[in-house]
């Protein structure tokens, strides 16, 4: 299958998000990535002793982890922003057929039936939202540490720095497979995507 | 790339792609099932983490265990932007306040005092310990009998060369034998990331009772809180039996 020479770029993209979808994306990922960031200083020593800073570096870690959910929240209001978070929830057979081909490593599109999301991307949204609302607990639980049992704060530091670790490594394979997909990044970026592209990656979706 | 038809067929019959099983939902309310599980299964999950990336800390070349979570080793914090450093000439400890001598001594004089080692774990409020920790150095209570400490005195204020860290302790707390001033950790002189050449030691209490880059011992009459202390910590930092924690006590 190989791009038509078509004169008309326009011609030949399909809408993939919605300014909300897009917007919505770029306000978590600023936040997230601000999270990432401030952790990092809070937590390798190198960094630690680079910036110090130590009160204020936990203030901004703090206030951006607890703002983290409000832009998905506030694209609740978006008709588009449901749509997608319906069909990301969402799994048929085809999913199934999706993840097999992907443990055996099988990268042939025709092995890996997507619509609108892979099944990939499917699960790796639906574990971000609940890693990001479990290290949003565990760390709402050391902030204030008058709300819970001491037992829960010693296990919230725990689940807190592992999850951290776990989030910070799928993070970067996020970001990693779209450095790879500059289709994909542009998206994200302008709304559209090529056709081609769509017709390729995600076989079933009819835009 | 063509794909047989009867194929084709049978993936188009899926559509649309909204009447599968929830499975994200699902995913999403698993994982902070396994949240919930993970905090309250902790205390044993962390044990035996501990006990493997010991054991693992010890045949690891590049140190990658150090920055894993319960790693293992101390943890560096400061709460200013850079610490000037100090040495044997510049480094200087003085003692003042409500005493009838204030005095000033440079690490020399410091070295030249009858020297203390203890071996005790150290906890910090964040959770790390690391066991069986040698610190040496001064008592606190013989520099302060040195400078006369007046009857009207009821505690002790400690500043820092960051110029931002402050503590404090009761007076009785720090006549205590297990409070130094320490010059030497894990048998070595204390370095700078470690709050050298001279930190306070509070063998009984939370490590951020132990101030780094310890510049001043002032006498005063009531308990002066902390800088972290000024930020919700508990002044009265027994291990075990302060900030809400129930680590074993150090002392």
């Amino acid at each position: 299958m190989s791009p038509r020479p078509d004169a008309d770029r326009a011609a030949s993209d399909v809408r993939r998000f919605s300014p909300a979808v897009r917007w919505t994306h770029r306000a978590t990922a600023l936040l997230m990535g601000v999270c990432v960031l401030t952790a990092a200083l809070l937590y390798v020593p190198a960094l630690a002793q680079l910036v110090g800073r130590r009160a204020l570096v936990v203030t901004v870690h703090e206030w951006t982890g607890v703002a983290l959910p409000v832009p998905v929240l506030v694209g609740l209001g978006s008709r588009a922003l449901r749509a997608d978070l319906s069909l990301l929830n969402r799994f048929g057979a085809h999913d199934g057929r999706w993840l097999r081909a992907a443990l055996r490593r099988d990268k042939r599109p025709s092995s890996r039936p997507a619509h609108k999301f892979n099944a990939g991307q499917k699960l790796y949204a639906a574990w971000a939202a609940g890693a990001t609302l479990v290290m949003l607990g565990t760390g709402l639980m050391m902030w204030f540490t008058h709300l819970t049992p001491l037992m829960w704060r010693t296990g919230a530091t725990f689940v807190h720095d592992w999850l951290a670790l776990t989030l910070g490594i799928v993070l970067a394979g996020h970001i990693g497979m779209a450095m790879a997909d500059p289709e994909a990044r542009r998206g994200m970026r302008t709304g559209s995507v090529s056709r081609v592209w769509a017709e390729h990656e995600h076989s079933l979706w009819r835009p | 790339m063509t794909r047989p038809q009867g194929e084709m067929a049978q993936v188009d019959s899926e559509q649309p792609d909204t009447r599968g099983a929830p499975v994200g939902r699902r995913v999403l309310l698993g994982t902070l099932g396994l949240g919930a599980v993970g905090v309250l299964a902790a205390p044993v999950l962390q044990r035996g983490m501990e006990a493997f990336l010991g054991g693992a800390a010890e045949v690891d070349p590049i140190g990658v265990t150090g920055l894993l979570p319960n790693g293992g080793g101390f943890r560096y914090y400061s709460v200013t932007s850079s610490v000037p450093r100090k040495d044997a000439d510049s480094y200087r400890l003085t003692v003042d306040g409500l005493v009838d001598r204030p005095t000033t001594y440079g690490l020399a004089d410091l070295r030249a005092l009858p020297q203390t080692r203890m071996v005790r774990d150290i906890q910090c409020v964040t959770g790390w310990r690391v066991p069986g920790t040698p610190m040496e150095g001064v008592r606190l209570s013989e520099l302060l009998d040195a400078a006369g400490v007046r009857s009207s005195a009821g505690a002790v204020r400690f500043t820092c060369f960051d110029g931002a860290y402050s503590e404090s302790l009761t007076l009785e707390q720090a006549r205590r034998a297990d409070v130094l001033v320490a010059l030497r950790m894990q048998d070595e002189d204390i370095g700078h990331n470690h709050g050298g050449p001279a930190r306070l030691y509070v063998a009984p209490m939370y490590f951020y009772k132990s101030a780094k880059w310890l510049s001043g011992i002032t006498v005063t009459k009531d308990v002066r809180p902390g800088y972290w202390e000024r930020r919700g910590y508990d002044v009265d930092a027994w291990v075990g039996r302060s900030n809400g924690r129930d680590d074993e006590p150090t002392t």
